[in-house]
C-alpha cells in the first residue's frame, strides 16, 4: 500500500515539476463560476491543473501551521505542524461519467486516509448517481472542509469534537440541483455503511461520534449490518444565502453476531442546520452550523456518556483591505470571528436531577491575509472554557495560531 | 509606505508583542487551589513515575480495553476529579457484611456493587437480605503522607475502653491484609491481623491493595494482585501489568498534601482555636508524623491531616447495617479534614459530605455528628454565630 502511495506521490510531483518547467504542460482548470454553487458542489468546486496528455486532473491543498497554547497555565511550547496535505484527482471517464478521488494525509502521515473516492453518473442535473467512498453530507462543513476556504487555523470543535470531521463511507446515493437565477435547490441522499460501538465505547470518555472513524474496517465491511441515512436539503437565493437542513442516522451497535441477538438496536441520529451569507451592507461574510445529537445510551451504562448533545459555530468573516501587499496585486486582509459551543452531554444527573456540563465555549479572532483565493495566511488567537461533567472551575485555554493553508 | 500597508505590518508588530504577552494566557491556579501536583522535592527520576502515574490516573478503559463487564468507572479520574473526593454521580455501594465475622455475600457478588454494565450485559443487583452502604469517593491528597504514619503513632492516639472518660474511644481496624502486600516497617500485628488506615471503615492496608481493589473492583480491570473478575468470579488474565499498578501507587503516594489557605486571617486563626476548644480535634487530630518510608520525602514529616484514622462510633444514624473488617457496623474512620475547603472543586461546586454525600454544607456535617461526636456538636451548637463563622471559616481554608 504504501509503495503504491509512494509510486503515486513521485508521478504527481514530477508531474508538478514538468509543469514548472513548462508551463503549456498543465494548466489551471477554470472554475465554474456562472451557477449559483451550493455547498454539496464543494466537492468538484475545487481548483484542479488539468493536462491534455492526461485523462486525468490533478489538485491538492495543505495546511500547517504553529502554536503556542496554554491550559489553566500549562504549555506543551512550541509547536509547529503539519496538519494535513490532501490530494485529489478527478476524471471524466466518459459523457456523464466523472470519478474524483481525496487522500488526505494527516499529522505528517500519522494517519493516511481516502477521503472521497466516488463514481457520478449524471442523468440530469436534477438526479445523480454517486457510489463510492462518499462524503456524508452532514452540516455543512463536512463536504466543505477544504483549509484555503477558511479563515481560521482551526476546524470548528462542533466539525471536529461533536460531528466527525471529513467523515466519509462506502455506499451510494443520488444527488441533483435545480433552480433558476435567483433561487437554487439541492437534494442529497446517501445510504453507506457507518456507524458503530466506539460512540459509547472510546477513550475520550463521552459520547463522541469522532471514534466512530477509528474503525478501520469500515471501508470493509459494515460494523452491524445496517444502513447509514444521510438526507440533505438545500436552497439558496442569490445575494440573501443559503439554507441547509440534514439528517444522518443508523443503528451504531452489533445488535446481532452469527445469527444471534446480543443487543436491542440502538440508534445514533443526527440533525443539522447550516446557513451562510454574506451582508453587503456590512460587506461581511457569515457562516453557522448548528447540530444536535441524539444516541441511545444503554440505561445500564454510565451517565457519561450522553443521550444527547449540541453544538455549532458562527464565522464572521470581514474584508478590510483589497490591495496589493508584498507585490501581491489586490489581495484581501481580512478580519475574522468565530464563536462555537459544544455541549456533549445534555441532561441531568440521575442522583440529584441537577444538569451535567461537559461542555467548552470558544471565541477565535484573528486576522487573515489572501494573497490569492486559493492560499491564505491566517493568524488566531484563541479562549476556550471547558467545564468537566461535574461542572468543576472552568478549564481555560489561549493561545496564538499562525497558519497557512494553500490549494496547489 | 501606503497607509494599507503600514497597518498590516503594524498589527504584525502588535501581535509579536502579544505573543510574548503572559496574560494573553490563561494562568495557572496557585499550588495551594488545587489538590493535585506532586510533592516538593521529588527527584527527577521520581517526577518521571509520578507522571506516568497521572497518566495512568487519567487512563480511560474501553470494553476493548478489559472495561467489565461491570463496572462503576471507567477511569481513576472520573471518580475523583482534580484528585478531590467524589460526586454523588460517581457513589458506590458496597453490601453484606454485617459483624466482623466476614462478608456472608461474596459469593453473590460482594462486597461491591458494580450497578453499571457494558451494552449487552446486565448490572449487579443487591441481593435480597444484604444490607448496604454508600460511598462518596475520598480526595486522594496527601494519601502518601497517611500511609506513612506508623502503626505504633496510630495506637498511641486509641482510647478502645475511653480510659480518659472523653467519651471518645477511637480504635483501629484490625484487618486481615492480602497474601501480596508488603508489611511497612515496624508494623504492629494482633492475632495475624493488621491496622487498616484507608477507605471510610479503614480496612484498608496501604494504597497498593486500595488501587488493586479500586481497578478491579470500580472498573472490571484485573491484575496480578486481583485475578478474579467480578462478573464471572474466575481467575482471568492479568488485564494491567503490575508496572500500571506500581506507577499508580507511586503517584498516589507522591501527591502533595493540601496547602492552608488564609493561615493569617485573624478569622482562621480563631476558627482553629475553637475548633480544640470544642473538641473536634481529638478526633480529627491536627498532626501526625509520618515514619520512616523507602520515598524519602515523606520520611519522618510533621503533616496536619485533621483525622486519627481510627475507627469512631458515629451514632445510630450512621448505622448502615454494613461494616467491613473489625469495625462495628455504626463506626467510622475519622476522614481526614486537609482539602475540605477545595472539595467543592472537585464536587461540581457544592459539598458532598460524611461517607455517603448527605451532609450538603460543612455545617450540616458538624450537626450530623452523633455517637461520639455528639458532644462536640453540642458544643458546636453553644457557640456564638460570631464563633460558628471562624470555625467554619477556618475549616474551608484547610
Amino acid at each position: 500500500m504504501k509503495k503504491n502511495i509512494t509510486s503515486f506521490l513521485s508521478c504527481f510531483l514530477i508531474l508538478q515539476v514538468s509543469a514548472q518547467i513548462n508551463s503549456n504542460f498543465l494548466r489551471r482548470e477554470a472554475k465554474d463560476t456562472a451557477s449559483i454553487h451550493l455547498n454539496m458542489d464543494a466537492t468538484y468546486n475545487r481548483p484542479f491543473l488539468k493536462s491534455d496528455k492526461l485523462p486525468i486532473a490533478l489538485g491538492g491543498y495543505a495546511e500547517a501551521n504553529y502554536q503556542y497554547i496554554k491550559e489553566d497555565g500549562i504549555s506543551e511550547g512550541h509547536q509547529f505542524q503539519m496538519r494535513r496535505t490532501t490530494l485529489f484527482f478527478s476524471s471524466s471517464i466518459a459523457n456523464r461519467f466523472s470519478f474524483l478521488s481525496e487522500i488526505e494525509f494527516e499529522d505528517g502521515t500519522k494517519e493516511i486516509n481516502i477521503e472521497f473516492a466516488a463514481l457520478d453518473f449524471e442523468i440530469s442535473s436534477l438526479l445523480n448517481i454517486r457510489s463510492g467512498i462518499v462524503m456524508n453530507p452532514i452540516g455543512a462543513f463536512n463536504q466543505n472542509h477544504d483549509g484555503p476556504k477558511w479563515d481560521f487555523v482551526d476546524r470548528p470543535i462542533s466539525a471536529t469534537q461533536l460531528l466527525p470531521a471529513t467523515f466519509s463511507n462506502v455506499g451510494f446515493g443520488i444527488y441533483g440541483k435545480t433552480g433558476n437565477k435567483v433561487w437554487v435547490y439541492g437534494y442529497e441522499f446517501y445510504l453507506t455503511n457507518g456507524l458503530n460501538n466506539r460512540i459509547i465505547e472510546n477513550e475520550e470518555s463521552k459520547t463522541f461520534l469522532p471514534a466512530v472513524k477509528k474503525d478501520i474496517d469500515r471501508f470493509e465491511e459494515s460494523f452491524n449490518g445496517s444502513f447509514l441515512t444521510t438526507a440533505k436539503i438545500t436552497a439558496k437565493k442569490n445575494n440573501v444565502g443559503e439554507l441547509g437542513l440534514s439528517w444522518m442516522g443508523g443503528v451504531y451497535n452489533k445488535f446481532q453476531d452469527d445469527g444471534f441477538i446480543l443487543d436491542k438496536k440502538r440508534r445514533a441520529d443526527v440533525f443539522a442546520i447550516d446557513f451562510n451569507t454574506k451582508i453587503s451592507k456590512i460587506n461581511t461574510a457569515i457562516t453557522a452550523e448548528w447540530a444536535w445529537v441524539k444516541v441511545g445510551v444503554p440505561e445500564t451504562y454510565t451517565e457519561q456518556f450522553g443521550k444527547n448533545q449540541q453544538g455549532g459555530f458562527i464565522d464572521f468573516v470581514k474584508p478590510i483591505f483589497r490591495t496589493k501587499i508584498f507585490g501581491v496585486e489586490k489581495s484581501i486582509v481580512n478580519v475574522v470571528l468565530r464563536i462555537e459551543y459544544v455541549d456533549w452531554n445534555k441532561g441531568k444527573f440521575k442522583s440529584i436531577n441537577e444538569n451535567i456540563a461537559e461542555d467548552v465555549f470558544s471565541i477565535v479572532s484573528g486576522i487573515s491575509w489572501r494573497p490569492t483565493s486559493e492560499t491564505v495566511f491566517r493568524i488566531n488567537y484563541r479562549y476556550n472554557w471547558q467545564k468537566d461533567i461535574l461542572g468543576n472551575p472552568t478549564t481555560k485555554l489561549g493561545g496564538i495560531q499562525i497558519g497557512v493553508s494553500t490549494y496547489f | 509606505m501606503s497607509k494599507k500597508f503600514r497597518f498590516v505590518v503594524g498589527f504584525l508588530f502588535c501581535l509579536i508583542g502579544l505573543i510574548g504577552c503572559a496574560k494573553l494566557f490563561p494562568k495557572a491556579p496557585e499550588d495551594d487551589e488545587t489538590l493535585d501536583g506532586p510533592i516538593l522535592g521529588l527527584s527527577t527520576e521520581q517526577l518521571k513515575i509520578f507522571l506516568s502515574g497521572d497518566a495512568l490516573f487519567s487512563e480511560v478503559f474501553t470494553p476493548e480495553k478489559g472495561l467489565g463487564p461491570l463496572f462503576i468507572s471507567n477511569s481513576c479520574k472520573s471518580c475523583h476529579a482534580g484528585d478531590g473526593k467524589g460526586h454523588a454521580f460517581s457513589t458506590l455501594i458496597r453490601f453484606g457484611q454485617t459483624n466482623t465475622l466476614g462478608n456472608q455475600f461474596l459469593n453473590q457478588g460482594g462486597p461491591q456493587l458494580q450497578h453499571r454494565a457494558i451494552p449487552g450485559f446486565q448490572p449487579e443487583q443487591i441481593p435480597a437480605g444484604a444490607l448496604f452502604s454508600k460511598f462518596i469517593p475520598p480526595a486522594n491528597t496527601g494519601l502518601g503522607f497517611l500511609e506513612a504514619v506508623t502503626d505504633a503513632t496510630i495506637l498511641a492516639l486509641a482510647d478502645e475502653n475511653d480510659l480518659n472518660n472523653d467519651g471518645i474511644s477511637g480504635r483501629p481496624n484490625w484487618i486481615t491484609i492480602p497474601s501480596y502486600t508488603k508489611l511497612r516497617v515496624n508494623a504492629i500485628q494482633q492475632n495475624s491481623k493488621y491496622i487498616g488506615r484507608f477507605g471510610k471503615k479503614a480496612s484498608v492496608y496501604d494504597l497498593q491493595q486500595q488501587t488493586a481493589n479500586a481497578y478491579n473492583q470500580d472498573m472490571g480491570i484485573c491484575s496480578n494482585f486481583e485475578l478474579v473478575d467480578t462478573y464471572s468470579g474466575q481467575i482471568v488474565d492479568p488485564e494491567v501489568s503490575n508496572q500500571t499498578i506500581n506507577d499508580l501507587v507511586f503517584y498516589l503516594q507522591t501527591l502533595k498534601a493540601p496547602i492552608q489557605r488564609e493561615q493569617n486571617n485573624p478569622d482562621v486563626f480563631i476558627g482553629k482555636r475553637v475548633f480544640i476548644e470544642i473538641g473536634c480535634g481529638k478526633c480529627h487530630t491536627p498532626q501526625l508524623k509520618t515514619g520512616p518510608s523507602t520515598i524519602n520525602v515523606l520520611s519522618n514529616k510533621n503533616i496536619f491531616p485533621y483525622t486519627d484514622l481510627l475507627l469512631h462510633d458515629m451514632g445510630a444514624e450512621f448505622d448502615d447495617g454494613y461494616t467491613e473488617g473489625s469495625a462495628n457496623t455504626n463506626e467510622w474512620r475519622t476522614p481526614p479534614l486537609w482539602g475540605l475547603g477545595l472539595s467543592k472543586n472537585a464536587q461540581g461546586g457544592q459539598y458532598f459530605l460524611m461517607h455517603d454525600g448527605r451532609a450538603r454544607s460543612i455545617e450540616q456535617a458538624i450537626l450530623l455528628h452523633k455517637g461520639e461526636g455528639e458532644q462536640v456538636k453540642n458544643k458546636y451548637q453553644g457557640l456564638t454565630t460570631s464563633d460558628k463563622n471562624k470555625l467554619i471559616k477556618f475549616l474551608e481554608s484547610l
